[in-house]
Protein backbone atom coordinates (compact mmCIF):
# COMPACT_ATOMS: atom_id res chain seq x y z
CA UNK A 1 0.00 0.00 0.00
CA UNK A 2 1.32 3.01 -0.80
CA UNK A 3 1.65 6.31 1.83
CA UNK A 4 -1.60 8.23 0.44
CA UNK A 5 -3.66 5.27 1.11
CA UNK A 6 -2.36 4.58 3.89
CA UNK A 7 -2.58 8.24 5.15
CA UNK A 8 -5.99 8.13 3.34
CA UNK A 9 -7.06 4.76 5.22
CA UNK A 10 -6.17 6.33 8.80
CA UNK A 11 -7.45 9.91 8.07
CA UNK A 12 -10.36 7.67 7.21
CA UNK A 13 -10.30 5.96 10.53
CA UNK A 14 -9.06 8.07 13.31
CA UNK A 15 -11.30 10.84 11.62
CA UNK A 16 -14.31 8.86 12.06
CA UNK A 17 -13.01 7.92 16.00
CA UNK A 18 -12.42 11.74 16.68
CA UNK A 19 -16.26 12.67 15.42
CA UNK A 20 -17.38 9.34 17.04
CA UNK A 21 -16.49 11.75 20.99
CA UNK A 22 -18.84 13.91 20.21
CA UNK A 23 -20.92 11.30 21.73
CA UNK A 24 -20.07 12.50 25.21
CA UNK A 25 -21.75 15.84 24.31
CA UNK A 26 -25.18 15.05 24.52
CA UNK A 27 -26.24 18.48 22.81
CA UNK A 28 -24.56 17.39 19.77
CA UNK A 29 -25.68 13.97 19.98
CA UNK A 30 -28.95 14.28 16.97
CA UNK A 31 -25.91 16.00 14.61
CA UNK A 32 -23.33 12.68 15.60
CA UNK A 33 -23.68 11.16 11.88
CA UNK A 34 -22.88 14.50 10.23
CA UNK A 35 -20.21 15.21 12.68
CA UNK A 36 -18.56 11.80 11.61
CA UNK A 37 -18.82 12.08 7.71
CA UNK A 38 -17.33 15.63 8.26
CA UNK A 39 -14.23 14.78 10.75
CA UNK A 40 -13.92 11.47 8.28
CA UNK A 41 -13.73 13.85 5.30
CA UNK A 42 -11.51 16.52 7.23
CA UNK A 43 -8.98 13.79 8.27
CA UNK A 44 -8.77 11.73 4.88
CA UNK A 45 -7.70 15.18 3.06
CA UNK A 46 -4.79 15.42 6.03
CA UNK A 47 -4.10 11.75 5.26
CA UNK A 48 -3.61 12.82 1.90
CA UNK A 49 -1.24 15.71 1.91
CA UNK A 50 0.31 13.87 4.47
CA UNK A 51 0.89 10.56 2.39
CA UNK A 52 1.83 12.96 -0.59
CA UNK A 53 4.72 14.55 1.77
CA UNK A 54 5.81 11.56 3.33
CA UNK A 55 6.23 10.25 -0.15
CA UNK A 56 8.75 13.12 -0.63
CA UNK A 57 10.81 13.80 2.45
CA UNK A 58 11.28 10.65 4.89
CA UNK A 59 11.39 12.59 8.09
CA UNK A 60 8.98 10.68 10.91
CA UNK A 61 9.72 14.43 13.18
CA UNK A 62 8.64 16.32 9.71
CA UNK A 63 6.24 14.01 8.86
CA UNK A 64 4.69 14.75 12.35
CA UNK A 65 5.22 18.40 11.96
CA UNK A 66 3.57 18.87 8.79
CA UNK A 67 0.78 16.35 9.98
CA UNK A 68 -0.09 18.22 13.08
CA UNK A 69 0.30 21.29 11.46
CA UNK A 70 -2.23 20.31 8.86
CA UNK A 71 -4.42 18.94 11.03
CA UNK A 72 -4.80 22.37 12.82
CA UNK A 73 -5.50 24.01 9.56
CA UNK A 74 -8.01 22.00 8.72
CA UNK A 75 -9.67 21.42 12.31
CA UNK A 76 -9.44 25.43 11.89
CA UNK A 77 -11.23 25.73 9.07
CA UNK A 78 -14.01 23.23 10.38
CA UNK A 79 -14.17 25.16 13.54
CA UNK A 80 -14.41 28.52 11.32
CA UNK A 81 -17.51 27.23 9.66
CA UNK A 82 -18.83 25.96 13.06
CA UNK A 83 -18.40 29.33 14.66
CA UNK A 84 -20.65 31.04 11.40
CA UNK A 85 -23.57 29.12 12.58
CA UNK A 86 -23.53 30.18 16.10
CA UNK A 87 -21.29 28.96 19.43
CA UNK A 88 -17.89 28.52 18.60
CA UNK A 89 -16.28 25.26 19.64
CA UNK A 90 -12.41 26.32 18.60
CA UNK A 91 -10.79 24.80 21.35
CA UNK A 92 -13.19 21.82 21.23
CA UNK A 93 -12.19 21.27 17.31
CA UNK A 94 -8.58 22.28 16.95
CA UNK A 95 -6.80 20.77 20.05
CA UNK A 96 -8.02 17.17 19.16
CA UNK A 97 -7.24 18.15 15.24
CA UNK A 98 -3.84 19.12 16.12
CA UNK A 99 -3.35 15.23 17.37
CA UNK A 100 -5.23 13.57 15.02
CA UNK A 101 -3.07 15.23 12.33
CA UNK A 102 0.04 14.46 14.04
CA UNK A 103 -0.86 10.87 14.63
CA UNK A 104 -1.52 10.60 10.93
CA UNK A 105 1.71 12.33 9.99
CA UNK A 106 3.49 9.80 11.82
CA UNK A 107 1.84 6.96 10.29
CA UNK A 108 2.07 7.73 6.99
CA UNK A 109 6.52 7.91 7.41
CA UNK A 110 6.30 5.03 9.16
CA UNK A 111 3.94 2.76 6.73
CA UNK A 112 3.53 2.20 3.60
CA UNK A 113 5.67 2.68 0.64
CA UNK A 114 7.31 5.25 -0.97
CA UNK A 115 6.82 6.20 -4.97
CA UNK A 116 9.71 4.60 -6.97
CA UNK A 117 12.60 7.41 -7.82
CA UNK A 118 11.96 6.55 -11.68
CA UNK A 119 10.52 4.32 -14.07
CA UNK A 120 12.59 1.42 -14.59
CA UNK A 121 14.70 1.28 -18.27
CA UNK A 122 13.15 -1.54 -20.33
CA UNK B 1 84.99 -11.50 25.25
CA UNK B 2 81.57 -11.57 26.56
CA UNK B 3 78.35 -10.46 24.90
CA UNK B 4 75.75 -9.05 27.65
CA UNK B 5 72.39 -10.12 26.93
CA UNK B 6 71.00 -7.20 25.49
CA UNK B 7 73.60 -6.77 22.71
CA UNK B 8 72.33 -10.45 22.07
CA UNK B 9 69.22 -9.84 21.99
CA UNK B 10 69.59 -7.40 19.68
CA UNK B 11 71.84 -9.21 17.27
CA UNK B 12 68.96 -12.40 17.18
CA UNK B 13 66.71 -9.60 16.42
CA UNK B 14 68.94 -8.69 13.23
CA UNK B 15 69.59 -11.83 12.37
CA UNK B 16 65.89 -12.55 12.45
CA UNK B 17 64.63 -9.44 10.04
CA UNK B 18 64.10 -10.48 6.75
CA UNK B 19 66.79 -10.21 3.27
CA UNK B 20 64.94 -7.61 1.63
CA UNK B 21 67.65 -7.31 -0.80
CA UNK B 22 66.68 -7.27 -4.42
CA UNK B 23 62.98 -6.75 -3.54
CA UNK B 24 60.99 -3.95 -4.23
CA UNK B 25 60.47 -3.39 -0.24
CA UNK B 26 62.54 -1.03 2.34
CA UNK B 27 61.82 -2.41 5.79
CA UNK B 28 60.44 0.04 8.35
CA UNK B 29 59.31 -1.56 11.06
CA UNK B 30 57.61 -4.57 13.01
CA UNK B 31 54.24 -4.71 13.28
CA UNK B 32 52.88 -8.14 15.14
CA UNK B 33 54.29 -11.75 15.45
CA UNK B 34 52.26 -14.78 15.11
CA UNK B 35 52.17 -18.19 15.29
CA UNK B 36 52.78 -18.63 11.09
CA UNK B 37 55.30 -15.53 11.15
CA UNK B 38 56.09 -11.54 11.45
CA UNK B 39 54.51 -8.94 10.13
CA UNK B 40 56.38 -6.08 9.02
CA UNK B 41 55.34 -2.40 7.83
CA UNK B 42 57.51 -1.59 4.87
CA UNK B 43 57.53 0.71 1.79
CA UNK B 44 56.93 -0.29 -1.82
CA UNK B 45 59.65 1.80 -3.59
CA UNK B 46 58.18 1.56 -7.01
CA UNK B 47 54.56 2.28 -5.89
CA UNK B 48 55.69 4.46 -2.99
CA UNK B 49 53.24 3.24 -1.06
CA UNK B 50 53.33 1.49 2.45
CA UNK B 51 52.75 -1.97 2.82
CA UNK B 52 52.37 -4.93 5.11
CA UNK B 53 54.61 -7.34 4.56
CA UNK B 54 54.08 -11.09 5.95
CA UNK B 55 57.29 -13.00 6.35
CA UNK B 56 56.62 -16.88 6.55
CA UNK B 57 58.25 -18.86 9.17
CA UNK B 58 56.94 -22.26 8.43
CA UNK B 59 53.89 -21.97 6.41
CA UNK B 60 54.14 -22.13 2.84
CA UNK B 61 52.07 -19.41 1.12
CA UNK B 62 48.93 -21.07 1.45
CA UNK B 63 47.22 -17.98 3.32
CA UNK B 64 48.05 -15.60 0.69
CA UNK B 65 46.45 -17.90 -1.88
CA UNK B 66 43.67 -18.29 0.30
CA UNK B 67 43.01 -14.45 0.91
CA UNK B 68 43.51 -13.17 -2.90
CA UNK B 69 41.30 -15.36 -3.93
CA UNK B 70 38.81 -13.66 -2.19
CA UNK B 71 37.60 -10.11 -2.92
CA UNK B 72 35.68 -8.71 -0.01
CA UNK B 73 35.67 -5.09 1.46
CA UNK B 74 36.28 -6.65 4.82
CA UNK B 75 39.15 -9.05 3.41
CA UNK B 76 42.75 -7.54 3.19
CA UNK B 77 44.21 -7.58 -0.37
CA UNK B 78 47.27 -9.44 -1.34
CA UNK B 79 49.20 -7.23 -3.10
CA UNK B 80 52.31 -9.93 -3.94
CA UNK B 81 53.55 -13.30 -2.89
CA UNK B 82 57.02 -14.67 -3.81
CA UNK B 83 60.57 -15.95 -1.87
CA UNK B 84 62.49 -13.89 -0.17
CA UNK B 85 66.49 -14.18 -0.89
CA UNK B 86 66.94 -15.77 2.56
CA UNK B 87 64.66 -18.29 1.79
CA UNK B 88 61.28 -17.45 3.15
CA UNK B 89 58.16 -16.53 1.52
CA UNK B 90 56.18 -13.55 2.19
CA UNK B 91 53.55 -11.80 1.00
CA UNK B 92 52.55 -7.92 0.77
CA UNK B 93 48.87 -6.72 1.41
CA UNK B 94 47.34 -3.37 2.15
CA UNK B 95 48.67 -1.57 5.35
CA UNK B 96 45.74 -1.55 7.82
CA UNK B 97 45.41 1.80 9.57
CA UNK B 98 43.69 1.65 12.67
CA UNK B 99 43.57 -1.00 16.33
CA UNK B 100 43.14 -4.42 16.88
CA UNK B 101 39.53 -5.38 18.19
CA UNK B 102 40.65 -6.18 21.22
CA UNK B 103 42.73 -2.35 21.90
CA UNK B 104 39.39 -0.75 20.26
CA UNK B 105 36.82 -1.75 22.52
CA UNK B 106 39.37 -0.37 24.89
CA UNK B 107 37.55 3.17 23.23
CA UNK B 108 34.20 2.24 25.02
CA UNK B 109 32.77 2.10 22.05
CA UNK B 110 28.81 2.05 21.35
CA UNK B 111 26.89 -1.16 21.32
CA UNK B 112 25.88 0.21 17.82
CA UNK B 113 29.35 0.20 17.14
CA UNK B 114 30.16 -2.91 18.64
CA UNK B 115 27.38 -4.82 16.46
CA UNK B 116 28.60 -3.05 13.47
CA UNK B 117 31.83 -4.68 13.62
CA UNK B 118 30.48 -8.05 13.95
CA UNK B 119 28.35 -7.46 11.08
CA UNK B 120 31.33 -6.74 8.96
CA UNK B 121 32.93 -9.66 10.67
CA UNK B 122 29.75 -12.02 9.50
CA UNK B 123 29.37 -10.32 6.27
CA UNK B 124 32.92 -11.63 5.67
CA UNK B 125 32.86 -14.59 6.61
CA UNK B 126 29.30 -15.55 4.96
CA UNK B 127 31.48 -14.76 1.36
CA UNK B 128 34.03 -16.90 2.23
CA UNK B 129 31.98 -20.07 2.94
CA UNK B 130 30.20 -19.27 -0.11
CA UNK B 131 33.28 -19.92 -1.39
CA UNK B 132 34.01 -23.16 0.74
CA UNK B 133 36.59 -21.26 3.02
CA UNK B 134 36.89 -21.18 6.56
CA UNK B 135 38.55 -18.44 8.46
CA UNK B 136 39.76 -21.44 11.69
CA UNK B 137 41.32 -18.41 13.74
CA UNK B 138 38.67 -15.83 14.35
CA UNK B 139 39.26 -13.60 17.27
CA UNK B 140 39.32 -10.15 18.67
CA UNK B 141 43.03 -10.26 17.87
CA UNK B 142 42.51 -10.95 14.19
CA UNK B 143 40.12 -7.99 13.69
CA UNK B 144 41.46 -5.02 12.62
CA UNK B 145 39.16 -1.69 13.10
CA UNK B 146 40.00 0.75 10.67
CA UNK B 147 40.35 5.02 10.92
CA UNK B 148 37.19 5.11 9.11
CA UNK B 149 35.26 2.53 10.50
CA UNK B 150 36.10 0.23 8.35
CA UNK B 151 36.59 -3.28 9.21
CA UNK B 152 38.97 -6.20 8.27
CA UNK B 153 39.61 -10.00 9.20
CA UNK B 154 43.20 -10.71 9.44
CA UNK B 155 44.94 -13.96 9.36
CA UNK B 156 43.14 -16.88 8.08
CA UNK B 157 44.15 -19.94 9.30
CA UNK B 158 45.14 -22.36 7.13
CA UNK B 159 45.78 -25.34 9.43
CA UNK B 160 43.52 -27.87 10.93
CA UNK B 161 44.88 -27.31 14.68
CA UNK B 162 44.25 -23.73 14.40
CA UNK B 163 41.89 -21.61 16.44
CA UNK B 164 42.59 -20.05 19.75
CA UNK B 165 40.84 -21.70 23.12
CA UNK B 166 38.39 -19.16 24.11
CA UNK B 167 37.31 -18.69 20.57
CA UNK B 168 37.57 -22.20 19.17
CA UNK B 169 34.30 -24.70 18.97
CA UNK B 170 35.20 -27.80 20.71
CA UNK B 171 34.69 -29.89 17.61
CA UNK B 172 38.03 -32.08 16.46
CA UNK B 173 37.16 -31.30 13.05
CA UNK B 174 36.15 -28.03 11.59
CA UNK B 175 33.66 -27.03 9.37
CA UNK B 176 31.79 -24.08 9.01
CA UNK B 177 29.83 -24.14 12.03
CA UNK B 178 33.38 -23.95 13.92
CA UNK B 179 33.69 -19.94 12.35
CA UNK B 180 29.59 -19.10 13.63
CA UNK B 181 31.07 -20.56 17.62
CA UNK B 182 33.74 -17.85 17.15
CA UNK B 183 31.43 -15.54 15.61
CA UNK B 184 29.00 -16.15 19.06
CA UNK B 185 32.49 -15.96 21.28
CA UNK B 186 33.42 -12.84 19.10
CA UNK B 187 29.67 -11.09 19.75
CA UNK B 188 29.92 -12.35 23.78
CA UNK B 189 33.48 -10.44 23.92
CA UNK B 190 32.09 -7.41 22.79
CA UNK B 191 29.12 -6.98 24.55
CA UNK B 192 29.22 -5.22 28.30
CA UNK B 193 27.25 -5.71 31.23
CA UNK B 194 24.28 -5.59 31.45
CA UNK B 195 24.55 -7.38 27.99
CA UNK B 196 20.86 -7.13 26.35
CA UNK B 197 19.20 -10.55 26.80
CA UNK B 198 18.39 -10.90 22.89
CA UNK B 199 22.40 -10.58 22.06
CA UNK B 200 23.22 -12.73 25.15
CA UNK B 201 21.04 -15.14 23.42
CA UNK B 202 22.34 -15.40 20.07
CA UNK B 203 25.91 -15.67 21.35
CA UNK B 204 24.50 -18.58 23.03
CA UNK B 205 22.95 -20.86 20.57
CA UNK B 206 26.44 -19.70 18.21
CA UNK B 207 28.08 -20.90 20.94
CA UNK B 208 26.19 -24.11 21.59
CA UNK B 209 28.72 -27.22 22.10
CA UNK B 210 26.64 -28.85 19.63
CA UNK B 211 26.86 -27.89 16.43
CA UNK B 212 23.71 -29.02 15.40
CA UNK B 213 22.23 -26.47 17.85
CA UNK B 214 24.01 -23.84 16.15
CA UNK B 215 23.46 -21.33 13.43
CA UNK B 216 23.08 -23.60 10.37
CA UNK B 217 25.05 -20.38 8.35
CA UNK B 218 26.42 -17.36 9.33
CA UNK B 219 23.58 -15.32 7.82
CA UNK B 220 21.01 -16.81 9.87
CA UNK B 221 23.06 -15.06 12.79
CA UNK B 222 23.30 -11.64 11.11
CA UNK B 223 19.09 -12.16 10.48
CA UNK B 224 18.83 -12.43 14.11
CA UNK B 225 21.56 -9.63 14.88
CA UNK B 226 19.25 -7.68 12.16
CA UNK B 227 15.66 -8.19 14.10
CA UNK B 228 17.52 -7.44 17.10
CA UNK B 229 18.05 -3.83 15.48
CA UNK B 230 14.98 -3.47 14.47
CA UNK B 231 13.35 -4.53 17.58
CA UNK B 232 11.78 -7.43 16.65
CA UNK B 233 12.01 -10.68 18.26
CA UNK B 234 14.98 -12.91 17.96
CA UNK B 235 14.75 -16.33 17.11
CA UNK B 236 17.28 -17.65 19.90
CA UNK B 237 15.58 -16.04 22.81
CA UNK B 238 11.65 -16.94 23.49
CA UNK B 239 11.09 -13.62 25.08
CA UNK B 240 8.70 -13.19 27.58
CA UNK B 241 5.47 -11.25 28.02
CA UNK B 242 7.14 -8.56 29.85
CA UNK B 243 9.62 -8.00 27.29
CA UNK B 244 7.39 -8.32 24.43
CA UNK B 245 5.28 -5.60 25.94
CA UNK B 246 8.58 -3.37 27.02
CA UNK B 247 9.51 -3.71 23.09
CA UNK B 248 6.51 -2.91 21.51
CA UNK B 249 6.71 -0.17 23.95
CA UNK B 250 9.90 0.75 22.87
CA UNK B 251 9.24 0.12 18.93
CA UNK B 252 6.41 2.60 19.02
CA UNK B 253 7.46 5.26 21.99
CA UNK B 254 6.38 7.91 19.57
CA UNK B 255 2.97 6.64 18.89
CA UNK B 256 2.08 5.84 21.98
CA UNK B 257 2.88 9.13 23.03
CA UNK B 258 0.77 10.90 20.80
CA UNK B 259 -2.67 8.67 21.44
CA UNK B 260 -2.01 9.23 25.46
CA UNK B 261 -1.91 13.04 24.35
CA UNK B 262 -4.86 12.62 22.24
CA UNK B 263 -6.58 10.91 25.24
CA UNK B 264 -5.68 13.52 27.55
CA UNK B 265 -6.50 16.32 25.34
CA UNK B 266 -10.33 14.86 25.14
CA UNK B 267 -10.45 14.37 29.18
CA UNK B 268 -9.34 17.80 29.87
CA UNK B 269 -11.88 19.57 27.04
CA UNK B 270 -14.66 17.41 27.92
CA UNK B 271 -13.58 18.53 31.91
CA UNK B 272 -13.10 21.80 31.50
CA UNK B 273 -15.87 22.95 29.36
CA UNK B 274 -17.97 22.00 32.67
CA UNK B 275 -16.65 24.92 34.66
Amino acid sequence: MNKIAVGLLFGLILGAIDGATAWFYPEVRPMLTGIMVGSSIKGMIVGLFSGWFARKVQSTSWGVVVGSGLGLLFAFLVAAMDAAKGKPHYLEIMLPGFVVGAIIGFLTQRMGTRALAGRRAL
Amino acid sequence: MELSDSALDHLRRVVALPDLSGTRYELESEIGRGGMGVVYAARDRVLGRRVALKVLDITPLGEARLIAGLEHPAIVPVYEAGTLPDGREFYAMKLIKGARLDHYVGGQPTLAERLRVIWRVGEALAYAHSHGILHRDLKPQNVMVGEFGEVYLMDWGVDAIAGTPAFRAPEAVLDRRSDIYALGALLRFLLRDPKPPALAAIAIKAMNMDPAGRYSEVTALLADLERFEQRLPVEAWPEPLWHRLYRFASRNAVLLWLLAAYTLVKFLIFFLRKF
